[in-house]
């Protein structure tokens, strides 16, 4: 149990003289607080796993140092770390049986017999491996298997954080949600510091309560689920999370108001000190652009096509040379694919290559 | 969907079946004949029942005895050798590198030994083990020990020992490195989260995971070490004495040697159904393992 500090943390596969625009990880500096459950997002090679094996000591930082309560512990080697981790696909030991499977990490670090019973009867009522205990753990089906992976991440009650590496591949979808649930129910009654890595916004933001998007090396944004879609920090973030993801658009922008294609759109604060020679976009989530009859007022679209998804429909609608998205008020008909955009100008974002810009209030 | 019948196809199988027919079954056919009949000078043969194979199979009788022996003698050498080259082939795979420039080399190095022709290898430890010129057999006196291949029994065992385990450990080391590489990384990423011991590592994880090499490397090296024939013949010529007469050596004394046709098919004969025998025992013992395991 510990808070993570990650201090200008930085790694290259190809060693420290590697070009730093290389580099898998680039610097970070973020703290993980005690008891929280972290998802990391992001697509792949985006050097999520690369964070992780940073934290467990399966690989060495290049730069940087890793803090566990203020204990700098980047020269400790994994055993001596006291972390657990979960990996993709499942490991288990093929000549034990499912109990001591879930032993092996308590056995090998000594911890007195009573106590490693009580432990994985635990663990194994927690994760419904009981009628299995002492079944040999090679027979199993690869979900039994990876329950027998996470229990094993799990069993140690003394460990900084446990690292879950897009542990849900191999599950299928209806037992992944089940599991889903279960390791959140988990993080709740252990009080373990969870950071869990996957590349699925669905499982990202239903699990943890604070998720850190990262993108190319970098840590681009880390907040609450609400806070990543209703302020996301990087356009990256805007296109990553939500389904459809944000629109952004070249426009300018003069104080309280952008222009697009001719058209002027309210912006709920004031850019009057945009950095110069910098690309500039709005980004606005579909869910804050509705599509309504034109209007001499409103930025004019065709709409390309209208997809249903069931509780919402989704115009897809173009505006000169850019793509929309924007929702489909309930009773909009259609009139010869003409339409107005109606902007929400609180949702209406302002990026500078690609990095959120805050407005002035007034 | 419903499996086509059309013995045509066993025209496809046809080719295979002739080459099979010539090259095996005909020959095998022959000894078998041999087996069964005594042949008197031009080629006249009598019927002779089984008794080729009483008497072979009789330790009282002169051949029966040297059959004994000699089955004897292959049993321990090809236990003796399995016994030294598994774990032998299987700590150097564990030694050798997993990944770098090193591997490529150390790799070609191991393999040398197994591209040389059998009389050649009989022929290059022939000299090497002389005491007086080879460096070998000269090593070992210098040292004070009392080494004589030809002349000596245990000198002639420990001689054809170290040949089989240089020639043929590399085959343990190639096929448990092959197994070992297969193993995914997360394998070993787990066992130090788990802060499992190297030993530990070994037994739960190596071990089962090179299992199934380990079966094909066993069936190889006992059927190969079963038969070994060129390093005794070219090395010691079977002796001293009797002491490193294999069955293989018997076998080409009695057929070439005395030309006792009648005896010498018998022996090929029993001879063969030992090695299926126990090669079918080994493969089922070591693939029941995993059967025994999952339940």
């Amino acid at each position: 149990m510990a808070r993570i500090d990650l201090v200008d943390l930085a790694h290259s596969y190809g060693g420290h003289h590697a070009d730093p625009a290389s580099f898998a990880l680039k610097p970070i500096t973020m703290t993980w607080r005690q008891g929280g459950a972290y998802a990391l997002l992001g697509p792949s090679g985006c050097g999520k796993t690369t964070l992780l094996n940073l934290i467990s000591g399966i690989v060495t930082p290049s730069r940087g140092k890793i803090l566990f309560d203020g204990v700098d512990i980047t020269p400790l080697t994994t055993q001596k770390r006291n972390i657990a981790q979960v990996f993709q696909f499942p490991v288990i030991y093929d000549t034990m049986t499912v109990g001591q499977n879930l032993a092996f990490p308590l056995r090998n670090r000594g911890v007195p017999k009573v106590e490693i019973e009580a432990r994985v009867a635990e663990i194994a009522r927690l994760l419904d491996l009981t009628p299995y205990l002492s079944r040999k753990a090679t027979g199993l089906t690869a979900d039994a298997k990876q329950k027998i992976s996470l229990g094993r991440g799990l069993v140690r009650s003394d460990v900084a954080a446990v690292l879950f590496d897009e542990p849900l591949t191999v599950i299928d979808p209806e037992l992944k949600w089940q599991l889903r649930s279960k390791l959140k129910a988990l993080h709740r009654d252990l009080d373990l510091t969870m950071i869990y890595v996957t590349h699925d916004q669905t499982e990202a933001l239903t699990f943890a309560d604070t998720v850190v998007v990262m993108h190319d090396g970098r840590v681009v944004q880390s907040g609450t689920p609400a806070e990543l879609f209703e302020k996301p920090a990087h356009t990256f973030v805007g296109y990553f999370i939500g389904s459809p993801g944000m629109n952004v658009v070249a426009a300018e922008v003069r104080g309280r108001e952008a222009r697009i294609d001719g058209h002027t759109i309210a912006l709920d604060r004031s850019y009057d000190a945009l950095p110069p020679g910098a690309k500039i976009e709005i980004g606005v989530r579909p869910e804050f652009v509705d599509v309504v009859a034109p209007a001499p007022e409103l930025l004019s679209a065709t709409i390309e096509r209208i997809d249903d998804l069931g509780r919402v429909q989704f115009a897809r609608v173009r505006v000169g040379d850019a793509k929309f998205a924007a929702r489909v008020p309930p009773g909009f008909a259609a009139c010869d694919g003409a339409a107005g955009l109606k902007f929400d100008p609180a949702h209406v974002h302002v990026y500078a290559d690609s990095r959120l810009v805050e407005g002035a209030a007034q | 969907m419903k499996k086509t019948v059309n013995n045509r196809a066993w025209l496809l199988v046809a080719p295979v079946m002739i080459v099979v027919l010539f090259s095996a079954l005909l020959p095998m056919m022959t000894v078998v004949n041999y087996s069964l009949q005594d042949a008197m000078a031009e080629n006249h043969f009598f019927w002779n029942g089984d008794s080729w194979f009483r008497d072979l199979l009789n330790p009282h009788t002169e051949i029966g005895s040297r059959f004994s022996g000699a089955l004897e003698r292959n049993l321990i050498f090809s236990f003796v050798v399995l016994l030294i080259e598994v774990p032998l082939g299987i700590a150097l795979a564990l030694a050798l590198p997993r990944r770098g420039w090193a591997v490529g080399p150390c790799l070609v190095v191991i393999a040398l030994p197994m591209l040389i022709p059998w009389n050649v290898v009989g022929t290059m430890w022939q000299i090497f083990a002389r005491a007086d010129i080879g460096l070998f057999g000269a090593a070992l006196t210098g040292m004070g020990l009392h080494y004589n291949d030809t002349q000596d029994p245990v000198s002639a065992w420990f001689t054809i020992l170290v040949i089989d385990v240089w020639h043929w450990t590399p085959l343990v080391i190639l096929l448990s490195y092959a197994g070992l590489r297969a193993i995914p990384d997360p394998f070993y990423q787990a066992a130090r989260i788990d802060a499992a011991s190297r030993w530990s590592v070994f037994l739960n994880i190596e071990l089962p995971k090179l299992q199934r090499v380990l079966v094909l490397a066993i069936l190889l090296r006992f059927m190969q070490s079963f038969m070994i024939y060129t390093e005794p013949f070219v090395v010691t010529g079977g002796g001293p004495g009797d002491a490193t007469t294999f069955l293989s050596i018997d076998l080409v004394k009695i057929a070439l040697g005395q030309v006792d046709l009648g005896s010498a098919a018998a022996m090929s004969l029993v001879y063969y159904l030992i090695t299926i025998t126990l090669c079918w025992i080994f493969f089922t013992a070591m693939t029941q393992l995993d059967l025994l395991k999952e339940t």
